[in-house]
């Protein structure tokens, strides 16, 4: 099975071919997996080398100008390092865009705290009018890119390394289980482990693949009239949609855990990807574990 | 001048606003005729652009194959607003109740908000990458017949923004771009060796002229320049 990175690529690089309005923008990350995408279209992928303000700089600039520009890297440079450039280089212009990471959290695991981008999401949140997809499989990945690409809007597409087995496609949040004693909100790459973590426990668990707009009226279909104890697993910065639950949930009695990559420090270590799901309390063990101890 | 003339129908059109009429309008901005240096370092240069360079007019703001012109240096709009009312686009009534909270006027200004902006600004450095990536989507187009100005001013290359921006146009050899800089010596640690050579360096076509010298200006813009992008440096009085 290709990645969600390989996906993107073969993807974007054949719809080059066939979108004339499409751009793909990048910072040398990719440069050479789109060599032929670039030599079929010079004037369309366009590499500005290692000048990642530039990249969203250029990005707002090929919007302006009527092109459907695609800007894409690693998280921590796509989002973190010019920010200041998405927030006023895309939306304060009033363009579109379509962001597309490659990384997440910590699928460098190896590469330290340089390299690792919890905050991505959160980020974007601070500024108006962002689509957040966050898939879980590469075949998701594609059709939301898919569906990104001929639109006007911005729109963040979050491809990890991190996979569940098997694509679950459809709109809003999708009811994978259905139980009577509370309900886990699992987003992207999440799903798997959360199912298996609350294997035995008569919870609902909804599946999120697309996390802005946050489908709050899913969100309150499956809680129903409450009182409700609801779980969030997101593979970012935990509670990065906590706002949005207790907005969702705002007239519905409610309890709600946080799970996701932590705030309260730093991790200073290398190592697996699943070392890192152990530190932040994102493997199947410690999710089984902190469901059960939240629920009453 | 009279500005009422705009506003009633059926009168024949008035001659078109010329240079001389400027102050009367960022009067109407200010209060104030008489405007320090600082307040006016763009002015000519705006005039020159508007008036004989850039082929756009309020008819044609929205055409594919316009020229753009994008102010980077945000701050001090009022010679901006004033050269935008003469040349059409903004109705100069509405100049007075700049900043008000019904007002589309700003001391920076907002491009979905202004008639005839391609871009808002404030924040230095944005407005270079911008253009450079204009220019890249006009030329993936083929409206290559479409010119690209982008005004900044010498502090504002402080922005590292900008060196991104200017290493890419030189290597692309955006010859429909022109960054045009208006030096006025404001820079805290100055550009040792002139403002020129940092385009130069990068490859870019650049030529220095007397900020206020509208013919000079004129040349400068409209000489031909080779398969480059244009840097113009502007010299105006020292900021005080």
């Amino acid at each position: 099975m290709q990645t969600m990175r390989e996906t993107f690529l073969s993807t974007v690089g054949a719809e080059l071919d066939a979108d004339p309005r499409l751009a793909v923008v990048l910072a040398d990350i990719s440069a050479a997996q789109l060599e032929d995408a670039a030599v079929r279209h010079p004037d369309r992928v366009i590499n500005v080398g290692i000048r990642e303000q530039l990249l969203i700089g250029v990005t707002g600039g090929l919007a302006l100008s009527g092109l459907r520009p695609v800007a894409h890297t690693f998280p921590s440079f796509l989002v973190e390092r010019p920010y200041e450039q998405v927030k006023l280089d895309l939306t304060h212009q009033g363009v579109g865009a379509v962001l597309v990471s490659s990384g997440a959290s910590y699928d460098m695991s190896t590469e330290g705290r340089t390299h690792q981008s919890p905050a991505d999401v959160a980020l974007l949140d601070t500024v108006p009018g962002w689509t957040v997809h966050v898939p879980g499989h590469p075949e998701e990945a594609r059709r939301l890119l898919l569906d990104a690409l001929p639109g006007n809007g911005t729109v963040y597409l979050r491809l990890s390394a991190a996979v569940n087995a098997e694509p679950h496609h459809g709109t809003g949040f999708q009811v994978i289980r259905r139980g009577g004693a509370g309900v886990v909100l699992a987003v992207g790459p999440m799903l798997d482990r959360v199912l298996a973590a609350t294997a035995g426990l008569d919870v609902t668990v909804l599946y999120a693949a697309t996390v802005r707009p946050f489908d709050a009226a899913g969100l309150r279909a499956a809680v129903g009239s409450g009182p409700a104890d609801v779980v969030l697993v997101e593979p970012y910065l935990a509670g990065t949609s906590a706002h949005l639950v207790t907005e969702a949930l705002s007239t519905t009695p409610h309890r709600l855990r946080s799970l996701g990559v932590r705030r309260d420090s730093e991790v200073r270590m290398y190592g697996e990807m699943s070392d890192h799901d152990r530190a932040h309390g994102l493997d199947e063990a410690s999710l089984a574990a902190s469901v059960r101890a939240f629920l009453p | 001048m009279t500005t009422t003339g705009y506003l009633i129908p059926g009168t024949p059109a008035p001659p078109s606003p010329g240079f001389a009429d400027l102050p009367g309008l960022m009067a109407l901005l200010t209060g104030d005729e008489k405007h320090t240096a600082a307040a006016t370092s763009t002015l000519d240069v705006l005039w020159v652009l508007y008036d004989r360079v850039l082929n756009v007019t309020p008819e044609t703001a929205e055409d594919p194959g316009r020229d753009r012109f994008l102010l980077s240096k945000g701050h001090g709009p009022m010679a901006y607003y004033a050269v935008l009312a003469a040349k059409g686009f903004l109705d100069p009534g509405e100049l007075t109740g700049w900043t008000s909270a019904r007002s589309r006027l700003g001391t920076h200004p907002d491009g979905t908000l202004v008639p005839g902006a391609e871009i808002g600004s404030g924040s230095l450095g944005h407005g270079l990458p911008l253009g450079v990536g204009t220019a890249l989507g006009l030329r993936a187009q083929r409206l290559t017949t479409s010119r690209v100005v982008v005004l900044l001013g010498d502090a504002e290359l402080d922005e590292g923004s900008n060196h991104e921006a200017i290493a890419l146009a030189g290597r692309a050899a955006l010859d429909r771009l022109t960054a045009v800089v208006i030096d006025n010596d404001s820079a805290t640690h100055g550009w040792p060796g002139g403002i020129e050579r940092r385009f130069a360096v990068e490859g870019w076509e650049t030529r220095t002229v007397d900020g206020r010298d509208h013919e000079a200006l004129y040349r400068a813009f409209t000489a031909p320049n080779t398969a480059r992008p244009l840097a113009v440096v502007a010299t105006v009085e020292p900021k005080g």
